[in-house]
């Protein structure tokens, strides 16, 4: 290859990386737009030009959000079902995915086959027996009526049966020979091998929660028990026309969300690929 | 030998009893009760008389199951292929990075599918706003007449594929990147030897060897868009929800607005099944493309 080739396939990829660096300013701007105008007086936010930067920038936008709206009901709501389904779901797919990993048993093909025949229910297509089935156990506008259709993730199975059967077999014999029950197997050997997967489970699980709308949104219809998600787009009266209040209020709802997955990346990566049946 | 066995069945059964309690419950349960749903008419709440295949019948004459049915077929035009060639350039562009700055530029990326469907809302409601939007300031640096875009018929659509786009391609991304990073780098070195160029490289190698992914992003992206509701929906508040319908929306409209639940589960049927034969046509597929390896 000549230096003339190499050179401009140099200033080739040169030009495609800084492309790609515009690409993802321009990408993330309606995220800087929607946090800077959240920290903008009300009376900068409508001004007929544009401006990157407040003049005066201020705060009470997220003071008046905490204190004077259901905001922090909302929050300890969504906590407290995102927290739910998480627990939930984690442990019943881990014994279930754990079963089908080193257990044989009768009707273990049929069950797998379920599973993988679930990804393909459209829950969307359920909402309304979903909502008779919740009301007739008479749990509208509870947590528990807003958790119990979200309490299935067959991924996750999946997931965990994937990483029970690259654990050696000599782990198990060991263990059986000690005459150690499955439970204590399960817990003591094959549990604490696999803490990295189900911590980088649990995060995802917790954030595909907070972010449900269709199902907390049908569920609930009084304004104190909706989670954040649902309250911030149906309360309007509470923010009135303030578009920095409701952008305030969008950015304390993303917060929690926006933070998990900054802090833990790599997990969230790892997970949302695995979910979706590619080994990272 | 025999007893162990049956030890492990009882194990077993106690270990898989609290995932197919909720099995049963959340899924099986409502399936069977959406199809029997479908043939009565039945209010939200309460029984119906049974009226056979009417709720059927009736719907390729219902003007909103038609523009629903449209809309639906519409937004999956405007999002799926256009999304994934979008992720595509962008996993192209994000894997020719290195280290921390591949990390940082792929985070910024990928942020927006993080985030709840209602904070994308607020957000891009805020920038298309007809009287403050900073794109209607763009608009007006650039000459363009002001569109009040969420409540415009022509508009609507487009835009909210536009919106979707940007919010869920963080994940097509994420699986191109992982694609990618699986072609080895021995193939690269060997067609940089024969001086292949850029263009070519693509179509010779990346492409054919990135096939896999693309139909799995294809069709995820294919089947989530079938069942669209929320943007829709959030869009369409103090807007026109009759012009934009889709199927959920319908299903939503009928069950939860119109007390009609035996329509509405006729059309959740049809949903049903349409998630289903697209399902199984990709598993097909895929099994097809993994046999002529």
């Amino acid at each position: 290859m000549s230096a003339q080739t190499l050179g401009r396939m140099n200033l080739g990829a040169g030009i495609i990386s800084v492309l790609t660096l515009l690409a993802a300013l321009i990408w993330a701007f309606p995220l800087y737009w929607g946090v800077i105008s959240s920290l903008k007086p009300e009376t900068e936010v409508v001004r007929p030009f544009i401006e990157l930067w407040p003049d005066n920038l201020t705060f009470e936008h997220y003071i008046h959000a905490l204190t004077a709206t259901q905001i922090g009901r909302w929050y300890v709501n969504s906590i407290a079902v995102a927290v739910g389904v998480t627990v939930i779901t984690i442990i019943s797919s881990m014994l279930c995915g754990y079963a089908l990993s080193q257990l044989r048993f009768p009707g273990r093909k049929l069950l797998w086959w379920l599973i993988l025949a679930s990804f393909m229910v459209p829950t969307q297509a359920l909402i309304i027996n979903h909502f008779v089935l919740v009301a007739d156990l008479g749990l509208l506008n509870t947590w528990a009526g807003i958790m119990l259709p979200q309490l299935i993730h067959p991924v996750i199975i999946i997931v965990y049966k994937q990483f029970f059967d690259q654990v050696p077999q000599d782990f198990r014999e060991a263990a059986v020979m000690d005459n150690a029950g499955e439970f204590r197997i399960l817990f003591k050997v094959y549990l604490p091998m696999n803490w990295g997967v189900t911590t980088a489970l649990s995060i995802v699980c917790f954030i595909w929660t907070w972010n449900a709308f269709l199902w907390p949104f049908l569920s609930v219809t009084r304004t104190e028990m909706m989670t954040i998600t649902v309250g911030i787009t149906q309360v309007s009266d509470a923010f009135g026309v303030y578009y920095a209040r409701e952008l305030a209020a969008a950015v304390l709802a993303g917060l929690p969300v926006a933070l998990a997955y900054l802090i833990f990346q790599r997990k969230v990566t790892e997970a949302i690929t695995l979910s979706a049946g590619i080994k990272g | 030998m025999l007893t162990n066995r049956r030890k492990d069945a009882w194990i077993a059964a106690v270990l898989v009893a609290p995932f197919l309690a909720i099995y049963l419950l959340v899924f099986v349960y409502p399936t069977i009760q959406m199809v029997m749903t479908s043939f009565t008419d039945a209010p939200l709440i309460g029984d119906g008389a049974f009226v056979g295949t009417e709720n059927y019948e009736r719907l390729p004459s219902d003007p909103r199951f038609r523009t629903a049915a449209w809309n639906t077929a519409y937004f999956v035009a405007l999002t799926v292929i256009p999304g994934t060639i979008v992720a595509l350039a962008i996993a192209l562009g994000v894997s020719r990075l290195a280290g921390r700055m591949q990390a940082a530029i792929l985070a910024l990326f990928f942020l927006p599918y993080i985030l709840p469907v209602s904070v994308v809302y607020l957000i891009w409601d805020w920038v298309l706003n007809f009287q403050f939007g900073i794109l209607m300031h763009l608009f007006d640096l650039l000459g363009i007449d002001r569109v009040p875009i969420t409540k415009s018929r022509d508009w609507f659509m487009p835009a909210v594929a536009v919106v979707t786009i940007w919010w869920t391609s963080g994940f097509s991304i994420l699986l191109f990147l992982a694609g990618l990073r699986s072609i080895p780098p021995e193939i690269y070195e060997a067609a940089e030897l024969d001086n292949a160029g850029r263009w070519t490289t693509f179509r010779r190698i990346t492409w054919p060897l990135l096939w896999p992914v693309t139909s799995l992003v294809f069709t995820i992206s294919l089947i989530s868009q079938l069942k669209i509701f929320d943007q829709v929906y959030l869009f369409s508040q103090g807007g026109r929800p009759n012009d934009n319908l889709v199927l959920v929306y319908y299903i939503f409209q009928r069950a939860f607005q119109q007390n009609q639940s035996g329509r509405a589960a006729a059309v959740a049927v049809v949903l049903f099944i349409l998630v289903i034969v697209v399902s199984v046509l990709q598993f097909q597929l895929l099994r097809l493309a993994g046999g002529r390896k």
